[in-house]
């Protein structure tokens, strides 16, 4: 009989939970901050380079720019989709950028809007193909544009490289303000607002509620094709900022960067509490997590470990951090 | 019951509802039109030489089809094999190098093994653990790529270093047909019989058609998720063997990316990815389409950087058909049903 109770017991979001200290303990994000204080101290063991402010400032500069795509992925792992195009979709709006910008001849400034503007467009097709065929799913809908998205790339640029930006471009990728790198701030500013809409606004809500049910939302009145289309879209928009600050950084472009960042990006809501089952995430552990994997890349790379080590690492902490909470639940049920 | 019902409506010749029972028959005309049009463009398209090229070049991307297939039926999908062709045929290259006298049989059996652990990896994964498919094989394809390029150092095996017995593996004929589209044309009988005719071929579309009911009817789901991909792992380990042995180089970056070409075959041969549906005439077709593609593009002169953008072209529409026919099937089916 009580087991029945408990099985029928509907999902309550976790704002609405009243207080307890026990619950303010036992989350995800004190986990991820243990974990970062784990990394930070693994870092400074094997580098004696690593652990001061200069270094771990301008580290954030390695990472950041592939993660600002992480709080509309999150967005979208909570509404139980997925978006593996968001690497092609920078290579395509960066490659536009570059193109429009050499060959073209366009203002950079006009040619940075039509990298934004790109990207949004490869996010609306998303979002419209996969609300127009419930069918396809996500996974097969991205599946989809990253080998097209990727492939007008590599038709637009073939093997070659673009760049020859002017000098103030490189703002994006080395420029700092008031000291601090002009991307940190960005994450910044961008965590703080994605915060605020996920979790204090009825957008978010209908967000979280899309993942929860999405047929109880659509019968409550939310209009799920829409908001999965605004979703899809801001992935996008933020995969163009991404291309920005990454060709920035580089200095030039080709059709193959930000390949495999998907997995990266997916890694870190994952790693952060996003759930892939969808309906529960918060920005706080997905900004805690981002900063775990970003300083392993950059401690990794200051001891010169082979890249590849990177690749298993990521690959094991995204098996874990979908895995341990699984796991809990099979003992528990035990 | 329902698969009944609807055949029986399918008899009143309703000709979308004819065109979607007869899909694989859609996709042969198709082929049968787009040879049409390369042959008139360039003649030294259907001679028997290119033919066979061209059978050679599209044995591993079947293989590796059939296997795709069973995974995408029971509502996953694997995204770890090109990975796992890297891991399986570096390793077996190294050892090729080591001592060339090893006998080339051997050589499939330990890339087939190599790629089944791989795949049971997956397996336990998926269906002990419980996580979606998608992420599991994500993260492994990292980890088996990053091990590959471990245990290579980054370094490449390249054909000097293999023995003439392992590059005969994938180079050799026998009654004029390469070893390659010998292998294929097994595993499809294989599979045939499999999938149609042996009761875990069943079981496996039951559980993707409705897990729940297939739970009911004592099919044992995890067991069947379990087989799936280790199944799949170790055709992809034996496709590194016949990988590394065709194209006679090892690299850490081998077969990358691979994964989209394998799973779009499956899905340009109707396989849905919400599971329980596909055909292993629709996948060899698929399989084939590609590969046609792949080697008519260089003959019409099309630049290969546009090879990427036409794949991914051709995939988001024959899904796209695919659902509207299928919408339009469904409607006239209801239509019927209300008058």
């Amino acid at each position: 009989m009580e087991q029945k109770k408990q099985t029928y017991q509907p999902r309550t979001l976790e704002t609405n939970l009243p207080f307890s200290w026990k619950r303010l303990f036992f989350q995800w994000e004190w986990m991820l901050l243990l974990i970062l204080v784990a990394v930070l101290l693994l870092g400074s063991y094997v580098s004696p380079y690593f652990l001061n402010y200069p270094s771990l400032r301008d580290g954030t500069m390695v990472f950041l720019d592939k993660a600002l795509i992480v709080f509309p992925m999150a967005m979208i792992m909570i509404m139980r989709d997925i978006d593996i195009s968001v690497g092609s979709t920078v290579a395509l709006s960066s490659v536009v950028m570059a193109t429009l910008y050499t060959s073209a001849g366009l203002p950079m400034e006009v040619a940075i809007i039509a990298c934004l503007a790109t990207g949004a467009i490869c996010g609306l097709i998303n979002g419209l193909l996969i609300v127009k065929f419930k069918e396809l799913s996500a996974v097969i809908v991205t599946l989809g544009t990253m080998i097209l998205y990727r492939g007008i790339a590599y038709i637009i640029l073939e093997d070659q490289a673009a760049g020859g930006f002017p000098e103030w471009f490189g703002f994006f990728g080395w420029g700092y303000v008031f000291g601090i790198p002009f991307l940190l701030i960005v994450f910044a500013v961008l965590a703080v607002v994605f915060g605020i809409v996920l979790h204090k606004t009825t957008f978010g809500r209908k967000v979280f509620a899309i993942g929860n049910n999405p047929t109880a939302s659509r019968f409550s009145g939310i209009k799920v094709d829409k908001v999965k289309v605004i979703v899809f879209m801001l992935a996008g928009l933020l995969a163009a900022v991404t291309a920005i600050f990454l060709t920035s950084r580089m200095g030039s472009t080709r059709p193959n960067i930000a390949t495999m960042y998907e997995l990266d990006i997916i890694a870190m809501a994952a790693l952060g509490g996003v759930s892939t089952a969808g309906g529960k995430g918060r920005v706080l552990g997905v900004v805690i997590a981002v900063f775990i994997i970003g300083y392993l890349q950059y401690g990794l790379g200051l001891i010169n470990l082979p890249s590849q080590m990177f690749l298993i690492i990521v690959g094991a902490l995204l098996i874990l951090s979908v895995a341990i909470p699984k796991l809990g639940g099979m003992i528990k049920r035990k | 019951m329902k698969i009944k019902t609807e055949n029986l409506e399918m008899e009143k010749k309703n000709p979308l509802a004819l065109f979607y029972q007869f899909r694989e028959l859609g996709l042969f005309f198709f082929i049968v039109i787009l040879c049409i049009g390369v042959q008139l463009r360039n003649p030294s398209f259907l001679t028997g030489e290119n033919i066979l090229d061209m059978a050679t070049n599209t044995s591993i991307l079947v293989i590796l089809a059939l296997g795709m297939m069973i995974v995408l039926i029971t509502r996953g999908i694997d995204l770890s094999i090109g990975a796992v062709i890297a891991l399986s045929g570096m390793l077996t290259a190294q050892l090729v190098a080591a001592n060339p006298s090893v006998n080339p049989f051997l050589c499939l059996l330990i890339g087939t093994v190599i790629g089944a652990l791989c795949g049971m990896v997956i397996g336990v994964l998926v269906a002990k653990v419980g996580l979606l498919p998608i992420i599991a094989t994500l993260a492994l394809m990292n980890i088996f790529r990053g091990l590959t390029f471990l245990v290579s150092d980054g370094e490449w095996v390249s054909s000097y270093q293999m023995s003439e017995s392992f590059v005969e593996i994938a180079t050799g004929t026998f009654l004029g047909l390469n070893h390659l589209i010998w292998i294929a044309v097994l595993f499809c009988l294989v599979f045939f019989y499999f999938l149609n005719y042996t009761r875990t071929g069943r079981q496996i579309y039951a559980v993707g058609s409705n897990p729940q009911s297939a739970a009911v009817s004592g099919i044992k789901q995890g067991r069947i998720l379990f087989l799936v991909y280790t199944i799949m792992g170790g055709l992809s380990g034996l496709c590194g063997v016949l990988w590394v042995s065709k194209f006679a180089s090892a690299q850490g970056d081998t077969a990358s990316g691979y994964e989209l070409t394998v799973i779009a075959a499956c899905i340009l041969g109707g396989v849905s990815i919400a599971g329980g549906s596909g055909k292993l005439a629709g996948v060899l077709l698929g399989a084939i389409l590609l590969g046609i593609l792949n080697n008519a593009l260089p003959l019409l002169n099309v630049s290969p950087f546009w090879q990427n953008g036409i794949q991914g072209f051709i995939i988001l529409l024959a899904v796209i058909v695919n659902a509207v026919v299928k919408r339009r099937v469904e409607r006239t089916h209801l239509l019927r049903r209300a008058g």
